[in-house]
């Protein structure tokens, strides 16, 4: 009989390939999704030292980053995008790895598509150089970013140095009020335990709210754990899982689903496991949230104030709030939905969902985008792009004066032509609103989709249930 | 790709006395699109180096002699939070900067930085203080790796912790893939064998499209 082992533990320890005299353990990799900014040095490694992928199917590349949205196909514009989308087909190609072309209906942001696909599996070990890989853990991998250099090693060894996390268990219960949606949650709990709160740890997300989620949320949730510090998000496999993956182009079939959900059921933590923290968060009284600042946990309920300050007791907090306030041009005291907004964003690995997509719609609907607002629809994927324009999502958008771009990351991380020009102000569902992040000198407020849609009709940042009651 | 051995370090240090300096801010997401890994050190700090219309500032401490060539950075905590990219060390050693001495570092950022010939050292934050403040006043450090010792005159010298094998990569300049084959081949081999035999789907992804 062995000890209650978490769900972290049971990932951990089925991958565990040697454990080193340093502490570290030698992980077994499964899956790795490569992307055109982190994958160029790590070929150019394996070139340098003649070495090959040691199973070069286990990886998939897509290029996201630096992608245009504005069309498909033919040339892209920037040289260097250009450049760098074209070594990333050439080094797929060398390497035989499998790779979905920009032009394909396969294309998107690689978390979106890993899940997708099926590509994304419970029980796996999951590696992309990218930090919000933290998002397949909602499918109960083991899923974490890594840098170039650890891409080059996955490719050549199959296999990562790692040190084992601490766990924190993030109890939620209670039920979301309408339209408070996971985004909300994960502002609200990276308000409550901090930037760092989750340094160090694993976090599994668990209780009947999670349970409750689809696995979009929970991917929402699992991605933003990274905002908190965390490299790993998780939820454990459920019938919510199975039903999501079933029939997915590269999961299981036929009697090896079986086994495999057989296998993945087994993935649950343990009664009486521990936790090393345990944080409890009662949806019920959550409000929809948006960032002030220019750190993910600085961020409010949509009916408060911009706070002073000057009452932050911390003071690391207080000069982090001064600072933020200064480049985000707002005053203590301002209630948060008279700032005004110049832009619109929605798209990103956070958000960008055929949930997300109708859950703005919805606000959308019938109503006209304020003026001297652009707005952008960027679907996280090209299959969601196209299911959108299967449900008349995309004319909902364009009636309303929103533009309805192909998939990438677009302006979330600002490596395209979408980006803020200084001074700018953005309602926007990704996930960072570091300064300059969207562009130097913008200024991001993070919030939900139907957040993002609602400021854009109102113009300034609105409790979003104003328009829907 | 040749990483360059770290044994000992002596030169005076950039003083960033600031909190959560993000991957974002010690290279902009828009220079991504570089696929080279040398020659980024134009690039680190980019947007606090320099205005919109691409002058240098003249207060921030890389602009600032003696610090402009400086090798070492003194700074806050979670020093190197946010993104993965890797492109946030080489732009650091594309300047020249072998070491970086804060209170806390961005996870993914510190382990980056070993497999690059960087050496993170962390410090109570009271330590990085007097230091931040010595640097600010053109003191020189001198950073002994094997030692584990960090020396600058007017403070007692001050230890720092790393892992034994973390600080013999360094001292080598090891690759930690070619390190990796070496020593776990084997290993890799019979896991393989284990794994496949627990989760098969996992392995028929060759005879895939």
């Amino acid at each position: 009989m062995t000890a209650p082992q978490t769900l972290y533990d049971k990932l951990w320890h089925s991958h565990a390939v040697a454990e080193l005299p340093t502490g570290e353990t030698l992980l077994y990799i499964d899956r790795h999704l490569v992307h055109e900014v982190s994958s160029p040095q790590a070929f150019a490694s394996l070139r340098a030292a003649g070495r090959r992928l040691r199973r070069p199917r286990t990886h998939l590349a897509v290029a996201d980053h630096a992608v245009p949205t504005r069309q498909r196909g033919g040339d892209i514009a920037d040289p260097l995008a250009r450049a760098q989308v074209a070594e990333l087909e050439e080094n797929a190609a060398a390497f035989d790895v499998p790779y979905r072309a920009l032009t394909g209906d396969g294309q998107g942001i690689v978390h979106v598509i890993g899940p997708e696909s099926g590509f994304t599996l419970p029980g796996i070990t999951l590696v992309c150089g990218d930090s919000h890989t933290t998002t397949h853990g909602a499918f109960g991998a083991l899923a974490f970013g890594i840098g170039a250099s650890e891409c080059g090693t996955v490719m050549a060894a199959q296999c990562l140095k790692q040190r084992k996390a601490r766990t924190m268990r993030v109890e939620l219960v209670g039920t979301l009020p309408a339209h408070v949606t996971a985004k909300d949650v994960a502002l609200a709990f990276i308000a409550k335990v901090g930037a760092l709160g989750a340094q160090g740890h694993a976090v599994e997300y668990a209780g009947p709210a999670v349970e409750a989620m689809s696995m979009a949320a929970r991917m929402t949730l699992c991605n933003m754990t990274i905002e908190a510090g965390g490299r790993i998000g998780l939820v454990a496999p459920d019938d919510t899982t199975f039903a999501y993956l079933r029939g997915r182009p590269m999961a299981p079939r036929g009697s090896r689903w079986d086994q495999a959900v057989a296998y993945w059921r087994t993935l649950r933590t343990d009664v009486g496991a521990g936790y090393d923290k345990q944080v409890t968060l009662d949806l019920a009284g959550i409000a929809p949230h948006v960032s002030w600042g220019t750190s993910p946990d600085e961020a409010l309920p949509i009916t408060a104030t911009i706070p002073d300050p000057a009452a932050i007791a911390d003071d690391s907090a207080r000069r982090h709030a001064e600072k933020a306030l200064a480049y985000m041009d707002l005053k203590p005291g301002t209630p948060l939905e008279q700032v005004a907004i110049q832009r619109v964003f929605i798209g990103s690995c956070t958000n960008g969902r055929i949930e997300d997509l109708r859950a703005a719609a919805e606000v959308v609907r019938g109503r006209t985008v304020a003026a001297g607002v652009q707005a952008i629809v960027v679907p996280g994927s090209t299959q969601t792009r196209q299911q959108a324009e299967a449900e008349g999502l995309d004319s909902i958008f364009t009636a309303a004066g929103f533009e309805w771009r192909h998939a990438g990351c677009s302006m979330c991380v600002a490596m395209n032509d979408d980006r803020l020009a200084p001074g700018e102000r953005c309602a926007s569902t990704s996930n960072r609103n570091f300064e300059g992040r969207q562009g130097p000198g913008g200024r991001t407020h993070l919030m939900s989709p139907a957040m993002a849609a609602a400021a854009g009709i109102a113009g300034h940042l609105i409790d979003v249930r104003k328009l829907l009651s | 790709m040749t990483i360059q051995p770290f044994t000992s370090l002596t030169g005076i240090a950039a003083s960033l006395p600031e909190e959560n300096i993000d991957t974002d801010v010690i290279y902009p997401a828009r220079f991504l699109l570089i696929t080279a890994r040398d020659g980024l050190g134009n690039y680190a700090f980019h947007d606090r180096r320099f205005t919109a219309d691409g002058q240098e500032r003249p207060e921030f401490v890389l602009n600032r002699a003696p610090w402009r060539d400086a090798p070492i950075l003194v700074a806050g905590a979670n020093f190197g939070s946010g993104s993965s990219r890797e492109q946030a060390v080489w732009a650091l050693l594309g300047r020249g900067i072998r070491c970086v001495i804060a209170p806390s570092f961005g996870e993914i950022f510190h382990a980056n930085c070993y497999r690059n010939g960087v050496l993170p050292v962390t410090l109570p934050a009271a330590d990085v203080a007097r230091l931040a403040a010595l640097a600010e006043a053109g003191a020189e450090l001198t950073i002994d790796l094997p030692g584990q010792i960090i020396a600058v005159e007017g403070m007692a010298p001050l230890s720092f912790a790393i892992a034994p094998d973390r600080k013999q990569a360094l001292i080598n300049g090891w690759d930690e893939t070619a390190v990796l084959l070496n020593a776990h081949g084997k290993d890799i081999a019979v896991f393989e064998t284990r794994h496949r035999a627990v989760q098969p789907w996992l392995f028929e992804e060759e005879a895939r499209p």
